[in-house]
């Protein structure tokens, strides 16, 4: 307690549909220090924004419903304190950056206006002071000309601008915390790499910590200090992220890095796949969600296992029965992961024979 | 900008000369055309010959054309058949009347129809919103005669609060202050019967409106910077909803010039629309003719007004 600015423990937040509950976010763990750099990663779909939303409170209630666990923000749980008191946190204490810069910025609105808005409700500036504060954000975030800028609206930036438009708005305030829920997806390659600097760069300067929500273990390597990978609205592994990328220990993870091309890869090779798909989130299967894809599992599998310390190291956690550095295991992995391709090829070659029969 | 708008009026011109073209053809072509309504059944062939000359009906159409464009450019829409008073006269007489029942109206029905339309969205789904629906569709589905009748019955039968009909009490004279109460003691009921069919539409626009805009990822951006709920509501909501209203209200508003013909009909406001009315029954053209060449300078007006509007609402619609 006390040295982590941000402990989110066992929260759960489900999404009440018709025909039942969608476990978006289901027990999920992880802390993040003061200045420090998380990254967190996962496939569509697996709870990452939504978990960050839920520590805004974002998440509309109803169809959103908090089904457990705790917040905890300088020790203060987000979850209980009341609405009033969240809004000085959002944007005061937690600044927010998203996907999709084209939209999330109002476009009847002037980006000065925009920026200027967070800063006269956290810190009561006059619109005089908010539109100077404004242009000095804009020209720290690399728009050249802010002072005239600062007057233009949405629509006369391009994308990348944009979002640092919206990087300006989420630091305005100088948070001591900054959620980037994949601030690069939406954007041009060759802008992405200056965005995420700039984030990194101000971020450090600052002393923000920031949870970067992302799928590209690209970015997560380059920037960050820690990771954790979540599954099916589970954190599945969590580590520094030097150790993560020499040492995975998650089948999930072991995945992941296996599925990023890689430069001296033979070239025309196949790119690896993890099979299958995540399970549906309204009737998960008990045990381990990641067993159905996994070419480790087992009997054990069919219970959840806990996350826990990976041995001989105090950083790296892992919730997975099985130790995947054993040759054995290893052994027995690949055995079925040949069974399965072989089945799958067995599979394709029957259905095209009857396909070609049916033509000819 | 300017040069879009010389740009717009000149298409305004080129519309308004071949629709005084097409009216002045329809109105020629009715049956019971403009001689059948001057004539006396009584009157010898010889009279018809100099009553025609007189109003220069047996020169060709479209000479007759000319001259009553040539005239209504100036302003002179000749005189009506029946009160032989000049058309301009007539109108300038009627339109104030209508002016200020629409602009009561609309005012109201602005206020009213938004907050309904932002109260549904805000609730949404909620007792409230079903509740205003209900009202709304009754106000749509609810013909404007009967309630006016309705009104007039409760209000000035039932209750005795308010005067039923015309715009001032006959009989007493009122100093200036308590003149304007009377006057604005009249306008009540048909200001509330016209608002009510505006009301009913547009608030089901803005709920719309909201709705879709509540939505949109900006909304969940400025909730993220703390922004509190009312000025969520106006400054990023709101702000952002009333544009696609413009359109609506302004093409209302732009009906100002035809008149409220049946909300003017029950409550004998002397206005446009009670004219227009009149002028028909009465088939008297040259009043005819003036009324729907007004009518649509005000409906294309607006619309241009409504565009331009945009312009101002909405950032990223330039015009040039």
């Amino acid at each position: 307690m006390g040295e982590n600015l941000l402990e989110v423990q066992d929260l759960k937040l489900y999404f009440k549909v018709k025909a039942g509950k969608v476990r978006a976010v289901d027990g999920v763990s992880f802390t993040i220090k003061p200045g420090e750099k998380l990254g967190v990663v996962g496939e569509s779909g697996c709870g990452k924004s939504v978990t960050a939303l839920s520590i805004m409170r974002l998440i509309p209630q109803p169809p959103g419903e908090y089904a457990g666990g705790s917040v905890l923000f300088e020790d203060q749980d987000l979850l209980d304190v009341p609405e009033s008191a969240m809004r000085k946190i959002r944007g005061g204490q937690i600044g927010m950056i998203f996907q999709d810069p084209m939209t999330c910025l109002n476009p009847t609105m002037t980006v000065g206006k925009q920026i200027g808005e967070g800063l006269r409700i956290h810190l009561k500036l006059s619109g005089d002071q908010a539109l100077k504060r404004a242009i000095a954000l804009l020209e720290q975030v690399g728009i050249p000309d802010a002072a005239t800028r600062v007057n233009s609206y949405p629509h006369q930036f391009s994308g990348g601008m944009r979002q640092r438009v919206m990087i300006a708005i989420a630091l305005a305030c100088n948070p001591k915390l900054l959620i980037a829920d994949e601030p690069t997806t939406a954007l041009d390659v060759t802008v992405q790499a200056q965005i995420l600097e700039l984030i990194n760069g101000v971020c450090s300067e600052f002393g923000t910590a920031v949870m970067l929500i992302t799928h590209d273990l690209g970015v997560v390597a380059g920037m960050t200090d820690r990771v954790v990978v979540m599954y099916a609205g589970k954190v599945v592994e969590t580590a520094p992220t030097g150790e993560l990328f020499a040492n995975p220990r998650h089948p999930y993870t072991l995945g992941l890095l296996a599925s990023v091309p890689r430069l001296d890869e033979k070239r025309h090779s196949e790119l690896r796949t993890i099979e299958g798909a995540p399970p549906d989130l309204l009737s998960p299967p008990p045990g381990c969600p990641f067993m159905p894809r996994c070419a480790f599992a087992r009997a054990i599998c069919r219970t959840m296992p806990p996350l826990e310390l990976v041995a001989g190291n105090s950083s790296h956690l892992k919730a997975c029965w099985v130790n995947v550095t054993d040759p054995n295991e290893q052994a027995y992995a690949d055995r079925r992961r040949k069974a399965r391709l072989e089945a799958t090829q067995v599979a394709i070659s029957t259905s095209a024979d009857v396909t070609l029969q049916q033509t000819s | 900008m300017g040069r879009y708008i010389i740009r717009r009026l000149l298409q305004a011109l080129l519309l308004l000369a071949l629709l005084s073209v097409g009216m002045f053809l329809l109105i020629h072509a009715l049956p019971g055309g403009p001689e059948q309504v001057l004539f006396n059944p009584r009157l010898s062939a010889a009279g018809r010959a100099a009553i025609r000359a007189r109003f220069g009906l047996d020169q060709p159409l479209y000479i007759q054309y000319l001259k009553w464009l040539g005239n209504a450019l100036v302003g002179d829409f000749g005189f009506s058949f029946v009160t032989n008073q000049p058309v301009s006269e007539l109108l300038t007489e009627r339109f104030p009347a209508t002016l200020e029942l629409f602009s009561f109206a609309l005012v109201l029905a602005l206020i009213l129809a938004i907050t309904i339309g932002v109260i549904s969205a805000v609730r949404q789904g909620s007792v409230t919103d079903y509740g205003l629906t209900t009202l709304s569709y009754f106000g749509i589905a609810m013909p404007v005669f009967l309630l006016g009748l309705f009104a007039q019955n409760i209000f000035g039968v039932w209750l005795h609060i308010l005067p039923v009909s015309g715009t001032s009490t006959l009989g007493f004279t009122y100093d200036p202050f308590n003149a304007f109460l009377d006057r604005f003691e009249h306008l009540i009921l048909p200001m509330l019967v016209l608002a009510v069919s505006f009301i009913a539409g547009w608030s089901r626009y803005m709920r719309a409106s909201m709705i879709e805009v509540s939505k949109q990822d900006y909304m969940r951006t400025a909730r993220a910077k703390g922004v509190a709920p009312v000025p969520l509501l106006i400054r990023h909501a709101l702000r952002n909803a009333v544009i696609p209203l413009i359109t609506v209200v302004a093409l209302d508003f732009g009906q100002v010039a035809g008149g409220a013909t049946i909300t003017e009909g029950v409550f004998a406001w002397p206005g446009m629309g009670l004219l227009f009315l009149d002028s028909l029954t009465n088939r008297d053209f040259p009043v005819l003719l003036a009324m729907l060449m007004i009518s649509a300078v005000f409906v294309i007006g607006f619309n241009l007004i409504a565009d331009l509007l945009y312009g101002v609402m909405d950032p990223r619609i330039r015009y040039s």
